[in-house]
């Protein structure tokens, strides 16, 4: 590979929905990059998305922004690449995104051949792929049976390298992908060009958050250009500098492990990484390790019903209950779990959390002091939605009324709302963290190319 | 006695995926950094997170003046009893820390 095979990735922001600096993008574009990629996603918003297969973000946000990348696209004439679209990257979030991408091509007029990688999983396929022993835990060992696979609403498996290059292979001016990890969109080009492995994946990692590991996070956009040695990092906001510390620490974000990380086929090592500032904004990275596995394992995401559950919230200011929280918290959880257990042959959780005590740590927080007023959060989960609201109701007259003692004038609490039962609807649970042994990487993904356009 | 909060200039808690948490302590300097490995021995995080030792992973980063722990989540993310969706307030019972 000569220098002139340099392959510039440029990542206008950490996820498509989160906003960048338009003049940062504008930069990048001018730059000509070889490829334009973003995230669409995470499980980092918890299990809800990928439970129900939708997006975390307005649809309104997203097209405005998948309109400029559109557009960014067409100026640079470079394919323009998403993963784990619809912040799930389940199939009815990835067709979600190919709506609005359908409905943008017809208002700009563009014509354009958009390559669809899908990664959902059926339940009855993944429960057939135990049986085999193809599913494989991961740390920390949850165990894991054909009815766990069979529950969930959505399994989804992250894609990677391999099927991303399969997609730009189509020619496809857009890739719209579910799952993926979040450093295949980048790595996947400069793998293909031959540049170093170690380099397109520590690279990758080092992009895949856009400009936040340089000194301005918020700016956005980040261009990563790999080679045939390692690659460098360059932000294209005008005030954000890269520098050995910024790009270094990177590695630690979001990442159990500082020096490794690991992908379909295999894991990147960055132990003997070296970071070098060219200047006083970009950085050259050299000497991180790309190391093969023996088997080619992709990850595995499912979500299921975890119930459905009702909050109430009732705000305690009277300085004695205050005072007496704990114990009368204590005093209602157990006369309302013990009247709903009586009235309701259902099962149910209740938990009445302390807002302004320790609603964030729970036991683990020692040091928790109480102010002047304390919020006190009741959660009621049970298998249905009507038993969930049962219970709540229950609740609702101790929350109004309960008395610290029985030699007391009945005491009245403040519920901000009317009703004070909130229902939250059906919540969701991770089951998988696990991997699934492939024979070859597109085995459990689909891929479609559509025109789209006049 | 000093706090741990007070020797690190950062402490961050996020969430690495679903299943685990992982705590970044920066320090400003070198003898920070020691300073910050001598006080956070793993023993008493493990404690103060409420976890084994066992299952506490520890990475002292010297090219960065980073010590690093990851741990599984108390609760796995987003189940009926986890309080915190992101992880973010796990950095605080390190903080306390004293030494």
């Amino acid at each position: 590979m000569t220098h002139s095979n340099v392959t510039k990735i440029l990542i206008p922001s950490g996820a498509l929905g989160l906003g960048y600096d338009r003049a940062a993008l504008a930069r990048g574009v001018a730059e000509s990059p070889d490829l334009i990629a973003i995230d669409g996603g995470s499980t980092d918003s918890g299990p809800h998305y990928l439970g129900t297969g939708t997006s975390k973000y307005s649809r309104g946000s997203i097209k405005a922004e998948w309109r400029e990348l559109m557009q960014a696209r067409a100026a640079a004439q470079v394919p323009l690449v998403i993963g784990t679209a619809g912040t799930c990257g389940a199939d009815s979030a990835v067709d979600w995104l190919v709506d609005i991408t359908k409905e943008i091509a017809d208002e700009e007029g563009m014509t354009l051949k958009v390559a669809v990688l899908k990664s959902g999983q059926s339940p009855t396929r993944m429960a057939k792929a135990l049986v085999d022993g193809r599913i494989h835990p991961l740390e920390p060992v949850t165990e894991l049976t054909s009815e766990v696979l069979e529950s969930c609403t959505n399994i989804v498996a992250l894609a990677g390298a391999e099927q991303i290059q399969r997609a730009l292979e189509t020619g496809a001016d857009i890739v719209i992908a579910g799952r993926t990890t979040d450093t295949a969109t980048i790595a996947a080009l400069p793998l293909m060009r031959g540049c170093h492995a170690g380099g397109a994946w520590h690279g990758a990692k080092i992009g895949e958050c856009g400009a936040l590991a340089t000194t301005s996070p918020n700016t956005g956009t980040i261009m990563i250009s790999f080679d045939a040695q390692g690659f460098t990092v360059e932000p294209m906001g005008e005030a954000a500098q890269a520098t050995p510390y910024t790009v270094s620490a990177h590695m630690l974000y979001e990442n159990s492990n500082p020096h490794q990380l690991y992908e379909p086929g295999g894991h990147l090592d960055v132990t003997d990484a070296q970071y070098t500032a060219l200047d006083d904004r970009s950085v050259r990275v050299t000497g991180s390790t790309w190391v093969p596995g023996a088997q080619y394992t992709v990850k595995l995401e499912g979500a299921r019903s975890g119930g459905f559950q009702t909050v109430s919230l009732a705000l305690v200011r009277e300085p004695r209950y205050v005072e007496n929280i704990r114990e009368w918290v204590a005093d209602i959880e157990a006369k309302c779990t013990a009247k709903a257990k009586e009235r309701l042959n259902d099962p149910f959780t209740l938990e009445l959390r302390l807002i302004g005590a320790d609603a964030t740590l729970g036991n683990l927080d020692k040091t928790a002091t109480i102010g002047s007023e304390v919020g006190v959060l009741g959660i009621v989960t049970a298998p249905t939605e009507a038993i969930s609201r049962e219970v709540a109701k229950i609740l609702n007259p101790y929350l109004l009324h309960h008395p610290l003692s029985e030699q007391e004038e009945m005491p009245t609490f403040a519920f901000p709302f009317s009703p004070a039962e909130m229902s939250r609807g059906e919540i969701y649970e991770f089951c998988l963290n696990h991997v699934l042994e492939l024979t070859e990487p597109m085995e459990v993904f689909r891929l479609e190319v559509l025109e789209v356009g006049k | 006695m000093t706090k741990l909060s007070e020797i690190a200039f950062k402490i961050r808690s996020k969430n690495a995926g679903p299943f685990w948490l992982t705590i970044d302590i920066f320090c400003a300097s070198r003898k920070d950094f020691e300073r910050v490995c001598q006080l956070a021995r793993s023993t008493r995080v493990a404690q103060v997170l409420g976890t084994d030792e066992a299952q506490l992973k520890r990475y002292e980063i010297a090219d960065l003046n980073v010590l690093k722990f990851s741990l599984p989540r108390p609760q796995i993310q987003g189940t009926r009893f986890d309080r915190d969706m992101h992880g973010a307030s796990f950095a605080v019972l390190l903080a306390d820390l004293e030494g």
